[in-house]
């Protein structure tokens, strides 16, 4: 008696663990319903399904007749298996003959070969279709380009056109739809292998040495999109963060035009300047109308017109800066800006001269 | 009580040293000892690769913690891949096909018994080399010591002027001596598969656990040696001085890419077959009923194998290839799901009409082809290329892949180890543990890796040693390892259960489960020459014909 | 150990495996080549993308002569095989022996050319892509030439001490294939590096 009864709990245990597994997945996709709810003004969130450029809007499209049709064999199957453990279950009071040994049969085998082909011929179309929308897009003569160089850990712009040279602050101008003005990207490494992915703006892209990618994105609205770089490239992969700023056409002008001024001549500063010259930070970093030229480390002309520093790792605030110098390894360990090994007074004068390059 | 463990346990009772014990066992050749050898190493490197998931776990718990430095998170994530997948995916599913192969098929060993045990011992010493790291190697920037290169090593970060010191050599390595042992043991697999079977056991009348592991060690054969010509190559740039991957000279990145993947795709595979096989003997003999479709899923086990070695580039498609080599690859990646469906539709076919008892294989294997389906279907998700550039690199694709590693091969395997434990050991597994840990592991894997998807779609890429606090990345990231110490425990459990059975188990008997393949024929734990006589089938299920002699399988084949 | 052969009670006729020997060594065979596919697809794809150093037309000589040794050892091994089939021990010594000293010929060739590369050309695995694709394919099937060169020699010295016999005949034919395999090898090699990458 005991034993069927034990039997008889374990069964029904077993059909309630299915379903309490489906009540998991759907609380799981409750929660994921922050996914609707980010708050995309202070704190960005670099969601996926919500597609702020068109190469982003086509994958969205085609994500949401993907998981339709997932769903719909997920909803299918899974309600099989569970019916079919539910209703074969062994029973109480059972016999114990075998039931019909049933070897298989041709009909059913061929029928769930033939609509799973026919299932996956229609997302390859679909996919197809996508794939070549992106990759091939032809690009107009307004478009914006930018070339993209990934380094340990930062990355470099470039506009070639517009004479421009900045670093990990991306901004392109949004790009309306009766006149486009998208932004087209050449993706280039000067070192390992890195990825660009802004999720609002489009699908991941790598940034691979000794290749050359292309990819391009037109922002429908203005704001703010982040992002980070995807593919491993080293200790400090997690703080290459990307910042990229969707301006008006007008704002996206001004900050050209102020982007391509040489650095700002404070007559205050020159004591900072000096320490800038004459230690090795000229050997990494340029400074555009001064003597540095380096180009290892990110371009400094206009550092303040930067939110961050370090590739999002830290605010642009004095403080920061001089920590950032004195010991890069409190922000980010790993990374490859040495502890400049300076006394206080040089310090404090590198970094008011650094706060002047606006 | 087989001959030989009666002959340890007086020899024991005499004093015999235990030296000479462990000397038995160091230089046997016998598949049973070798196939027990692989499953323990396999379980020891389990625990210490859960090590490091919790070492991750905990670190990404919160934004911006700082549990462990960047540099000793990315040696985790590195150690915690390989170790998972060469020193216990690969040992434990070697260990079992050794033990049971020859014992289904009708065979007194493997082909080759001496090669056996010198590919067992490959894989130990590929073990012992990673590990060593920690003691003897460096890593970037001179900082440390075990490899932090990523399990898939991509160029040029493995190059001397981003990896020097040897952390990276001592992957390479290590890697690839395991990879020769597992050659070793694939070859001996087919050898044996082909060359030892009973009278009368064709081809079509092999247990289906023969041939999903007779496929798999076909892929062995061509998907491992990629990945071992690849770090030979490796080895030449970072101390010859060649130039196959390094960029600077004009070498390619994405070579390196392609012949990882060439690798890393079949492997995968390579890991799943045998799993397929665990649960095509398991549902039947807790369903009652024949495996549904027999032909069909051998037929559709070689088109795995076959088209499984044609979509490795999924694992590139934001690599930047042209829309038409990424719609090719797309197109065979889907592909490649169709045989996947139709084995999980005949497991359900086999399920259906039956007389399911729920005991606590078949509550894994129930688990499993819930969890393989879920796997399966965020699969497809991936091998779209387009859907692909949002997901790929990214936590939706580390819960992906932990789907089937964990929801899919792991309760395979769970599943295999309390249906097989009685024969190896001649006792039971305590049912009550068994469901415990069960239950403790289901709640515990859901939530980890339901809510994993979550972050991915959010854009939390992978292999990042902290995040910045954006909206519904740290609730998840503490969800999930919360999650993660549940199933922690599970494991524990379920070794406990391991050790205390063997002492206090209820008695086996030869056939626990009424089952049907040849391995049940003999007693628990088989005698070292396995049968007495070999034995003769006419049929799949030759103790199915010995049963019921009224009805026999040979009348219908 | 020939084929296992037992005669069924319950069935009609002898139940007929393959030879184990046979199998493994196929199998090997196929490992091996797919080694070998993935160097071929490297030294292809980096043809002709030096940034500088020797070209493959300026420093490569056909060798022609001693390719010829190689595969004519095929044929020496095929008949020693046969002849030891027949129990002609001498006779398969005479030739075992014949496809030893033309696969050390080969060998010999090979070294003499990878001493001219180097010190008359300039050609290190280290100067160029064209270096280290070359030297790596070539050195790795040399590799496998040595190594069946010395299984070669330990058949030889085996016989000579009179162990080689026709029970002997199934292992020696497992050899000769894998001494095949490595000829089959030169000949993708050959195409590939003189014919095809020049």
């Amino acid at each position: 008696m005991t034993t069927m009864t034990n039997k008889h709990k374990t069964e029904w245990e077993a059909v309630a663990a299915r379903i309490a597994g489906v009540l998991v997945i759907l609380v799981g996709l409750l929660l994921a319903t922050n996914l609707c709810n980010a708050n995309p003004s202070d704190n960005p969130v670099p969601n996926i399904f919500k597609p702020e450029s068109t190469p982003a809007d086509w994958v969205f499209h085609l994500s949401a007749f993907v998981l339709a049709i997932t769903g719909v064999i997920f909803v299918v199957v899974s309600s099989l298996l569970v019916y079919a453990v539910a209703k074969f279950r062994r029973r109480r009071g059972d016999d114990g003959r075998e039931p019909p040994q049933v070897y298989g049969s041709n009909q059913i085998e061929i029928s769930w070969t033939v609509i799973p082909i026919l299932i996956v011929l229609v997302l390859f179309l679909a996919t197809a279709r996508v794939l070549h929308q992106v990759q091939d897009a032809p690009k107009p003569p307004t478009a914006v380009e930018v070339t993209a160089i990934g380094h340990q850990f930062w990355w470099e712009y470039r506009y070639p056109a517009l004479g421009v040279v900045t670093a990990n602050e991306l901004h392109v101008p949004v790009s309306d739809p009766a006149h486009p003005t998208p932004t087209f990207f050449k993706l280039l490494s000067a070192d390992t292998d890195h990825s660009f992915w802004v999720p609002q703006l489009a699908g991941k892209t790598d940034l691979i040495p000794n290749r050359v990618n292309e990819m391009w994105i037109d922002p429908h609205n203005v704001g703010i999109y982040v992002g980070q770089c995807a593919q491993y490239c080293g200790t400090q992969h997690a703080k290459m963060l990307l910042w990229v700023s969707v301006d008006s056409p007008g704002d996206f002008d001004a900050w050209i035009r102020a982007q391509k001024q040489p650095a700002n001549q404070d007559e205050k500063e020159l004591a900072g300047k000096l320490i800038f010259e004459t230690t090795a930070c000229m050997n990494c970093h340029a400074i555009a109308g001064t003597v540095a030229t380096g180009r290892f480390g990110p371009d400094l002309t206009h550092l303040m017109s930067r939110g961050t520093i370090a590739a999002g790792a830290a605010q642009n605030t004095p403080e920061k800066l001089r920590l950032w110098i004195q010991n890069p390894e409190a922000i980010k360990p790993g990374s490859l800006m040495p502890a400049m090994q300076l006394n206080d007074a040089d310090l404090d004068a590198l970094v008011r001269y650094l706060e002047t390059l606006r | 009580m087989s001959l030989d463990v009666m002959a340890i346990r007086s020899a024991e009772a005499t004093g015999r040293p235990w030296v000479e014990v462990l000397h038995e066992w160091v230089t046997t050749v016998d598949h049973k000892r070798l196939g027990i050898m692989y499953i323990l190493y396999a379980l020891v490197f389990l625990v210490i690769g859960g090590v490091e998931a919790a070492i991750i776990r905990i670190q990404l718990m919160r934004p911006n913690n700082d549990f462990v430095s960047p540099q000793v998170f990315n040696r985790m994530f590195t150690m915690h891949g390989t170790t998972m997948i060469f020193f216990v995916a690969i040992p434990v599913l070697f260990g079992f096909a050794n033990y049971l192969i020859p014992l289904m098929i009708g065979a007194r060993d493997m082909a080759f018994p001496r090669l056996n045990a010198f590919s067992f011992w490959l894989t130990v010493l590929g073990g012992f080399v990673l590990y060593f790291s920690f003691l003897g190697g460096s890593g970037l920037y001179g900082a440390g010591n075990a490899p932090d290169i990523g399990w898939w090593a991509y160029a040029p970060l493995t190059a001397k002027a981003f990896s020097p010191g040897h952390s990276s050599d001592y992957w390479t390595i290590a890697v690839l001596v395991a990879g020769f042992g597992s050659i070793g043991t694939a070859i001996n697999l087919i050898a044996t598969i082909l060359c030892m079977r009973c009278p009368g056991m064709t081809l079509g009348r092999m247990p289906l656990l023969a041939w999903l592991n007779f496929v798999m060690s076909g892929m062995i054969l061509i998907a491992i040696t990629p990945l071992s010509a690849a770090q030979i190559m490796l080895l030449v740039d970072r101390y010859l001085g060649s130039h196959f991957f390094d960029t600077q000279a004009g070498g390619s990145a994405t070579l390196w890419m392609h012949f990882f993947w060439i690798f890393g795709h079949p492997e995968v595979y390579i890991l799943i077959l045998p799993c397929f096989a665990f649960m095509s003997e398991i549902i039947p003999v807790f369903s009652r009923k024949p495996i549904f479709g027999y032909p069909v899923m051998v037929g559709a086990t070689v088109c795995i194998g076959f088209v499984s070695m044609s979509v490795w580039a999924h694992h590139l498609f934001s690599m930047g290839m042209s829309a038409y080599a990424n719609s090719f690859f797309t197109i065979t990646t889907l592909a490649v799901g169709v045989p996947t469906g139709i084995k999980i539709f005949n497991w359900l076919g086999t399920l259906w009409g039956g007389k399911i008892q729920f005991k606590v294989p078949m509550l894994f294997a129930i688990g499993f082809l819930f969890q393989f389906l879920i796997a399966g279907l965020t699969g497809v998700m991936l091998g779209s290329a387009a859907f692909a550039s949002q997901l790929s690199l990214s936590y939706f694709v580390v819960a992906h892949f932990h789907y089937v590693i964990v929801g899919g091969i792991l309760f395979a395997l769970f599943a295999a180890f309390y249906y097989w434990y009685p024969k190896i050991t001649g006792r039971m597994l305590d049912e009550t543990l068994g469901k415990l840990h069960f239950w403790l592991f289901v709640l515990g894997f859901h939530m980890t890796f339901d809510l994993m998807h979550v972050p991915g779609l959010l854009g939390m890429p992978r292999r990042i040693y902290t995040y910045e606090p954006r909206p519904g990345w740290g609730i998840m990231n503490f969800l999930i390892t919360i999650g993660a110490f549940i199933q922690g425990i599970a494991v524990l459990l379920f070794v406990w259960n391991l050790i205390i059975s063997y002492f206090k188990g209820a008695k086996a008997g030869n056939d626990p489960w009424d089952a049907w393949t040849l391995e049940w024929s003999v007693s628990s734990p088989p005698p070292a020459y396995n049968f007495a006589t070999i034995p003769t089938v006419a049929s799949r299920r030759p103790l199915w014909d010995r049963k019921h002699p009224e009805d026999p399988d040979s009348r219908y084949e | 150990m020939s084929a296992i052969t037992t005669s069924l009670s319950a069935t009609s006729g002898t139940w007929t495996l393959p030879y184990r020997g046979k199998v493994a060594m196929t199998c090997l065979i196929i490992a091996e080549a797919s080694i070998f596919a993935i160097f071929v697809v490297a030294y292809l794809y980096y043809a002709g993308k030096n940034l500088s150093g020797p070209t493959p037309r300026e420093v490569l000589e056909t060798p022609i002569f001693y390719t010829i040794c190689l595969l004519s050892s095929s044929l020496t091994i095929h008949f020693a095989g046969k002849l030891l089939e027949r129990g002609k021990r001498g006779a398969f010594l005479s030739l075992w022996l014949l496809t030893i000293i033309l696969g050390g010929l080969f060998m010999y060739g090979t070294a003499q050319e990878w001493h001219r590369l180097i010190y008359e050309h300039g050609l290190t695995i280290s100067t160029n892509l064209f270096g280290t694709t070359y030297y790596s394919l070539v050195g790795l099937h040399a590799f496998h030439v040595t190594v069946g060169l010395l299984m070669l020699c330990i058949v030889i010295i085996f016989g000579l001490a009179g162990r080689v016999g026709v029970e002997q005949s199934q292992r020696v034919d497992v050899l000769s294939l894998y001494w095949h395999f490595v000829d089959a090898v030169w000949v993708v090699v050959f195409t590939v590096v003189y014919i095809v990458g020049r």
